[in-house]
């Protein structure tokens, strides 16, 4: 963009692509899969278009908790160089703005799913929604080390939320969708946590790397794993899913515990060093896509 | 660039993906109220 004429580049309006930025658009693309493979798992579908828009009030509402979680943590931000070119620490938007793109976006998302779909999946929205904002932005996140371990339930409604707003009720097979997020997130966030923990401590958030240190961190993530694997297989063995689920969970747990194990073996102590903890921070996304990818494969090809 | 020049040009590119979402939601709307009716084409 060419230079302009003035310092404080917040008092412009606001460009949409710095609006479009504070949804954080890549968290939403996991949000999304996950959603849709939540919608695609359960034993009904809606017709198209209620199915799209209730994807399409998943994404919103994961764009509102991008917006309100930025417009809460601007001096945060500020303090990290991972963070510190976003809009608002930048100085290129002002935090009202922000705010008022949060709010309307999340109110919006609701009411939406609400009349599109059903009034539970709604509330579970709003739920997903005020529990990121409130629970862990606000609260946990700069008072404990468990901040990740508890705020990860905020990621893990999707999924649920998409099988809701299919069926209108809950089953087992999206709460085991639920707890495999919950548990994968400690071990995907404390492995980015450990690399990063420079910025973490820079900010004053307590992450575990910064407040019990790498050894501990990295004992967590092993730990971590082992449930999050059995809680990954589950489904296979509770007849929820067929074959190619399980043999896609199993192969996937087993390389993500091995990788787990890698880190803990690890005794790298700077981040150019931590290769182990790079690799399972990257394996951990494509584990939760190929995971999910396996269900709706074993859904639509097996049954 | 002035910054009188550069707020309408932010403006009017706001103003105009507005325009479009505004128009996309209308057209949502229209659809799920044929899904949710039963309408049948």
């Amino acid at each position: 963009m060419p230079a302009i004429e003035m310092t404080d580049a917040a008092a412009l309006p606001a460009d949409w692509r710095d609006i479009l930025a504070l949804t954080k658009p890549r968290v939403m693309s996991l949000v999304v899969f996950s959603g849709l493979c939540g919608m695609l798992a359960a034993p009904q579908l809606p017709p198209l278009v209620l199915g799209f828009t209730a994807i399409l009030c998943i994404a919103l509402g994961a764009g509102a908790c991008g917006a309100l979680n930025q417009w809460y943590e601007v001096e945060i931000d500020a303090k990290m160089q991972r963070t510190a070119k976003r809009p608002l620490p930048d100085g290129r938007m002002d935090r009202q703005t922000a705010l008022h793109f949060g709010v309307g976006l999340a109110v919006f998302s609701v009411l939406l799913m609400g009349l599109a779909t059903n009034w539970l999946a709604a509330v579970l929205l709003a739920a997903s929604i005020l529990f990121y904002v409130l629970i862990y932005t606000v609260w946990l996140k700069p008072r404990t080390p468990q901040n990740i371990v508890i705020g990860g339930a905020a990621g893990a409604f999707p999924p649920l939320i998409g099988w809701v707003a299919a069926t209108g009720h809950f089953a087992a097979l999206p709460l085991l969708l639920f707890a495999i997020i919950f548990l994968w997130t400690p071990p995907h966030f404390w492995a980015l946590s450990m690399f990063v923990r420079s910025d973490y401590a820079a900010a004053g958030i307590p992450m575990l790397p910064v407040v019990a240190g790498i050894p501990s961190t990295r004992r967590h993530v092993f730990l971590y794993s082992l449930p999050m694997a059995a809680a990954a297989i589950a489904p296979w063995p509770l007849g929820l899913t067929g074959p190619i689920y399980g043999a896609a969970a199993t192969a996937l747990s087993f390389a993500f515990v091995v990788l787990a194990a890698l880190v803990l073996a690890s005794r790298a102590s700077e981040p150019a060093e931590m290769h182990a903890e790079k690799r399972l921070f990257g394996f951990s996304v494509l584990y939760l896509f190929a995971l999910f990818g396996a269900l709706v494969a074993d859904r639509w090809l097996a049954w | 660039m002035k910054v009188e020049e550069e707020i309408v040009r932010r403006q009017r590119a706001r103003a105009r993906i507005m325009a479009w979402l505004l128009g996309a939601f209308v057209v949502l709307l229209f659809f799920i109220t044929i899904a949710k009716t039963g309408i049948n084409w």
